[in-house]
């Protein structure tokens, strides 16, 4: 995919105007707050970009711009994408230099061609050439911007990749896929009866989620290209909590076939379920570790729930949250170093990152209904549930805390969110 | 009901008749002139096949609106798991019925308020269908007529954040299948 731009046609004197793109958002997102060490990057409309559906330059400033790590520096459109002004720019401000263009191709495709340049170094540091469908020029842009976040923060961009959430209209329950930007919204199933707990399967295909259509809780496995469903789990009594095994291979599920609700692992295809945890109250909500040895999981084996890890194979649980009487919904960041949960203090449910190393706990929400927390595959970022004047609505924040976004629609509820993995 | 039949059999014999026939039909003879009956409930008349069905009133007390078994529903106070005392005579009363019973099989599906997580609650909804199943299984209910599940707070019976909606949605439900 990757050319270099030293093949690059220029269309000189093109200088169409940026237009923004005229799908309607499905989403609203509103940002505040600020990364403690903002980059300043100037980023210009690419060079014939209105040819496309989507406007590819205003998709990355979006994207750089909530994430807290950039300040934007509007370039006006560069056409002439090989000699650029760095001393110009650097009295600007800016400390690097996004620059692009777009092509119509004989094909219907769109060649997406961008730079990104130091203006420090007076260097070219990165540089992408994408042909894509007109569908996948939002994608193209996503990309862009998670090599740009990538280049210059040393961390994975996370922008290309989708978050799954379950969208509440009266009795209509819908799972659907989005753009983690919430754009590009598609709908992978409708019920009308309720859909809880979705989780990615780690190659991004699936998507595991309890469905209660059977007048019961029971775990399903969807295939989101095929359609394919696979009862997972639906054993007598409740089947919940699906999550996914670091290999993809497994899920570790909550069931109460024994009575009370505990820990199990099956393989994905529904066989060889066996019970992974042994306690006398409620264990539930399991998660692997990134090395897929542990299980986290919530337990109320203390009185109150509580968050716990045992080896993924089951045996003795070793207790993780102290503080407060209720904290519940563990989830793991990608590096093992960071534990986000919900507690519950003084009567509200708010979410919490835990350093598994310190110990040390830090409130990341002011709201008071927080729900489903999910880290972004990269790590940065949670993205959770909270209630928005009456209606649910998805927030998101840096794991620093400092910058925070709420996502919310114009009408009915959405809540459930899980962020999906980086794809192939 | 007879009369009409009749009637609508020799028209229906007339008309098969007439349509195979070969003799045209004579000008003048003027059409009959057929009285509807009022009621919507007679079968049309062409069709003397279909038939018109009458129940009899159920002797089931399951169906009894106004029977002890109409309430279906236990209700449970704040973060607590066992059956109240006004939830004895429910327990009681369907235990009696599903023993008498033994085709008969039931869903107990347990509910939590709004606060709180999905799944936790899930978990929480379903310690209280235990429960009634428990209370049911020692007044003689077989294990195989009765499966505990929950709902977790996915459906709440009542929809306010208020103590009174609150204490609607603490609640299992016996729903037969």
């Amino acid at each position: 995919m990757k050319t270099n731009f030293k093949h690059v046609i220029l269309y000189a004197g093109l200088s169409i105007a940026a237009t923004m793109g005229s799908a309607q958002a499905q989403m609203r997102i509103e940002i505040s707050g600020a990364g403690s060490n903002q980059i300043p990057v100037a980023v210009a409309g690419f060079a014939n970009e209105g040819v496309a559906p989507h406007t590819v330059s205003a998709i990355i400033k979006a994207d750089l711009e909530r994430s807290g790590a950039f300040k934007i520096i509007d370039a006006g459109v560069i056409s002439d994408v090989n000699n650029v002004d760095y001393s110009g720019w650097k009295a600007k401000g800016a400390d690097a230099l996004v620059v692009g263009t777009v092509n119509a191709m004989a094909d219907g495709r769109y060649d997406v061609r961008y730079k990104l340049y130091d203006t420090v170094k007076q260097s070219q540091i990165s540089n992408l050439d994408k042909a894509v469908t007109a569908q996948f020029t939002r994608l193209s842009a996503h990309l862009i911007a998670d090599d740009v976040y990538f280049k210059l923060t040393g961390v994975r961009g996370a922008f290309s990749t989708r978050i799954s959430y379950v969208k509440q209209e009266g009795r209509s329950y819908q799972l659907m896929i989005a753009d983690a930007d919430g754009e590009g919204e598609q709908l992978a199933l409708r019920s009308n009866e309720p859909i809880i707990s979705p989780s990615w399967s780690p190659d991004g295909t699936k998507v595991a989620y309890v469905s209660f259509e059977q007048k019961k809780p029971v775990v399903y496995v969807q295939n989101l290209i095929t359609r394919a469903r696979t009862v997972v789990a639906n054993e007598k009594g409740n089947n919940s909590a699906p999550s996914w095994s670091p290999a993809g291979n497994k899920l570790a599920v909550a069931l109460s076939k024994d009575g009370h609700t505990q820990v199990y692992t099956v393989n994905a295809d529904g066989s060889g379920l066996r019970r992974v945890s042994n306690s006398n109250g409620i264990d539930t909500e399991p998660q692997f570790s990134a090395d897929g040895q542990s299980i986290y999981f919530t337990s109320d084996r203390s009185g109150g729930p509580q968050i716990y890890r045992m080896s993924a194979n089951g045996g003795d649980a070793k207790r993780v949250t102290f503080s407060g009487t209720y904290n519940t919904s563990p989830r793991i960041s990608s590096d093992g170093k960071t534990l986000a949960y919900i507690s519950r203090r003084d009567g509200n449910f708010q979410l919490y990152v835990q350093d598994l190393g310190s110990g040390q706990e830090t409130r990341l929400s002011d709201t008071t209904s927080d729900e489903s927390p999910s880290f972004a595959p990269n790590g940065k970022y949670i993205m959770y549930a909270t209630t928005a004047g009456s209606r649910k609505s998805l927030a998101v924040v840096s794991v620093d805390g400092r910058v925070k976004q709420r996502l919310t629609t114009q009408a009915g509820n959405i809540k459930e969110p899980t962020w999906g993995p980086f794809m192939q | 009901m007879r009369k009409i039949s009749s009637l609508a059999l020799v028209l229906t014999t007339a008309a098969i008749l007439s349509a195979c026939s070969s003799t045209p039909i004579k000008e003048n003879t003027p059409p009959p002139v057929v009285e509807r009956p009022a009621t919507g409930q007679a079968p049309a008349q062409s069709d003397t096949r279909t038939v018109a069905p009458v129940e009899t009133k159920s002797l089931d007390p399951l169906d009894d609106p106004k029977g002890v078994l109409a309430n279906r529903s236990v209700y449970f106070d704040y973060d607590s798991y066992s059956v109240r005392a006004d939830g004895r005579p429910v327990v009681e009363n369907h235990s009696a019925y599903l023993a008498k019973n033994k085709s008969r099989q039931i869903l107990i599906q347990g509910n939590t308020d709004d606060r709180g997580g999905s799944e936790y609650n899930l978990a929480l909804g379903q310690k209280r269908a235990e429960a009634v199943r428990r209370a049911m299984t020692t007044l003689g209910v077989s294990e195989s007529q009765i499966e505990a599940v929950s709902l977790g707070k996915e459906k709440p019976k009542a929809s306010g954040t208020d103590e009174a909606a609150r204490a609607e949605n603490r609640r299992a439900d016996i729903v037969y299948k």
